[in-house]
């Protein structure tokens, strides 16, 4: 690894600029949409499935509606979604066909510039749709605790592990194909990972399994936050959203320099 | 003082040796060419000068500076022009332009300044607002140029700057070019059109297989390697090579291409007659002057496009 004068320029605000720019030529309607999806899901299976389920047992043993129950975990995984189509797809298509991170890095700016700056713009759009849910959450009556106002940053920081993992990892797809590899990671994660029901029901084996996915600690860090109840498990789920971040940022950074810097 | 300083410059990918230990020099304001045929190593030596491709061994100086180790600083004052147009179609013109200038850490304001000039040099100032989808190709051409030009670049690398363009925007791209020769930026440009280099650059390597093969001005090459006059005949496909013997003697070198035979003289016309005088009817012929296309020829025994 060559100095940081290689890589970074200090200019991470031309990126940031950049997206903003994008944003302001775009269609509103499609910024939005993003934000009904877990909207749609809360109404859907909250309110209607929770009308079967009735009453379920939320943390620290409470017993809460299945909307609450489920909400905080919807908030996670829209954080999740959101995060990783920016730093999926819209880098798939902005590295292997706009060129733009090509033309980006014939000017001053370093990989480790482009990096920053496109993770922040997928953390803004993460923001809105947060600020958003966590809105409509209020609204609905399933926040008990004022903690529930953290749920914005933590969003943030699960957004930031997906974001910064998903764009290394993205940098190795070349094709379409490949680009379908990542919906299949993600469905079963959304489905299993404590999201609509407690991983109590697998076997041990398949627990422990479920325990080292990202989104099941995202998962349970909302849903701490959300009632306001908070175990020794809790520093855990914030450290593994910590150590992705950390890892995720050094490993896309890599990857940017061996893709541009060849 | 030279703005770019290469020796024993090499870059390897696996076995392959894509540049393989050149050496040169380019002075402020020169015009300098890089010749050659697709896979020759012209791209990757713009790429290394760029420091967005690291070398595998020998030294590089551009302004002075390593371009691996102050890749951000040597860009700056570097204008990249890809061989492919990487526009950001998400902007619009004047965006493009004004942003990519942001890349370089550029104020508001000198930009703002900067953009109306150079959209007037690239005649798109109509097209200001419009997307970058709508524009055709020799326009996008004359905006990617006119965006690589955005931070006062003291030298332009130009990769096939009118590939893929019709001859009347090759023209005016080309119209474009010479103004910024005039006012001293240094020009780098690869390229496999003859015509090209020979229009725009001063002096020029000619590289094959990663090594230079030869080095001048057009002029210079062309007086070394090939005569004044070059002499095309048709004779259909089945005769060409078989009438060479009857030819001996009366040009100064002879290439036998599978479509037409090449006959190298100093005076064409005088040539023709000759031919004509020991029974030979091509069926077309052509006197021209002699071009960096028949310095290639003779150079490596192919020719330029395959």
């Amino acid at each position: 690894m060559k100095g940081l004068a290689a890589v970074y320029s200090g200019n991470v605000q031309a990126v940031i600029e950049r997206g903003f720019r994008v944003i302001g030529n775009q269609n509103w309607a499609i910024i939005l949409s993003g934000f009904f999806e877990p909207v749609f899901y809360l109404l859907s299976m909250g309110l209607g499935l929770g009308g079967l389920v009735g009453v379920v047992t939320g943390p620290g043993g409470q017993p809460i509606t299945y909307a609450a129950y489920i909400a905080p975990a919807l908030l996670a995984t829209s954080a999740m979604n959101g995060a990783i189509y920016d730093s999926t797809w819209n880098v798939f298509f902005k590295m292997r066909f706009a060129r733009l991170y090509q033309a980006m890095l014939s000017t001053s700016l370093g990989p480790l510039d482009v990096a920053a700056g496109e993770i922040f713009m997928a953390l803004f759009r993460g923001l809105l749709y947060a600020i958003g849910f966590l809105g409509v959450m209020g609204i609905m009556g399933l926040t008990t605790s004022w903690w529930s106002l953290a749920m914005v940053p933590v969003a943030l920081l699960i957004a930031m592990g997906f974001a910064s993992l998903g764009m290394a990892v993205t940098s190795y797809f070349t094709t379409f194909q490949q680009m379908d590899l990542i919906n299949v990671a993600l469905l079963p994660m959304f489905l299993f990972s404590a999201t609509l029901f407690p991983i109590e029901v697998y076997p041990v084996a398949v627990q422990w399994f479920v325990m080292a996915m990202p989104l099941w600690h995202g998962v349970e860090l909302m849903r701490a936050l959300s009632a306001g109840i908070f175990t020794d498990a809790t520093a855990v789920h914030l450290s593994y959203f910590v150590v992705m971040t950390v890892s995720g940022v050094a490993f896309t950074t890599r990857r940017l320099r061996a893709l541009f810097l060849r | 003082m030279s703005v770019i300083e290469a020796s024993g410059l090499t870059k390897t990918y696996g076995e392959l040796n894509a540049v393989d230990g050149i050496s040169f020099e380019v002075a402020p304001g020169e015009s300098f060419g890089l010749l050659g045929p697709n896979g020759a190593g012209k791209s990757t030596t713009m790429r290394m000068i760029g420091g967005t491709s690291l070398r595998t061994s020998g030294s590089l100086t551009v302004l002075g500076l390593d371009p691996e180790l102050n890749g951000p600083e040597v860009r700056a004052h570097l204008g990249v022009i890809p061989q492919q147009d990487n526009l950001d179609t998400e902007l619009k013109v004047r965006e493009n332009l004004i942003l990519y200038g942001r890349y370089f850490g550029l104020s508001h304001a000198f930009l703002k300044r900067k953009a109306d000039e150079l959209l007037e040099f690239a005649q798109l100032t109509e097209k200001a607002d419009e997307k970058v989808d709508n524009l055709s190709g020799g326009m996008k051409r004359r905006l990617t140029i006119a965006r690589g030009l955005v931070n006062e670049p003291k030298i332009l690398l130009l990769d096939e700057p009118t590939t893929g363009l019709d001859p009347q925007a090759r023209h005016i791209l080309w119209d474009r070019l010479f103004r910024l020769k005039e006012e001293g930026v240094t020009l780098i440009v690869t390229t496999h059109f003859m015509d090209e280099a020979e229009q725009l650059c001063d002096r020029l390597i000619v590289m094959d297989h990663g090594k230079i093969v030869a080095e001048g001005s057009p002029a210079s090459l062309i007086k070394e390697y090939a005569t004044r006059e070059v002499l095309e005949m048709r004779f259909g496909s089945e005769r060409n090579a078989s009438v060479v013997s009857q030819l001996e003697g009366i040009g100064a070198r002879i290439e036998v291409l599978p479509d037409r035979v090449l006959l190298y003289t100093p005076d064409g016309e005088g040539a023709l007659e000759r031919v004509a005088h020991v029974g030979l009817r091509p069926v077309t012929s052509l006197v021209r002057r002699s071009s960096l296309e028949d310095v290639f020829l003779r150079l490596t025994g192919r020719s330029l496009i395959d």
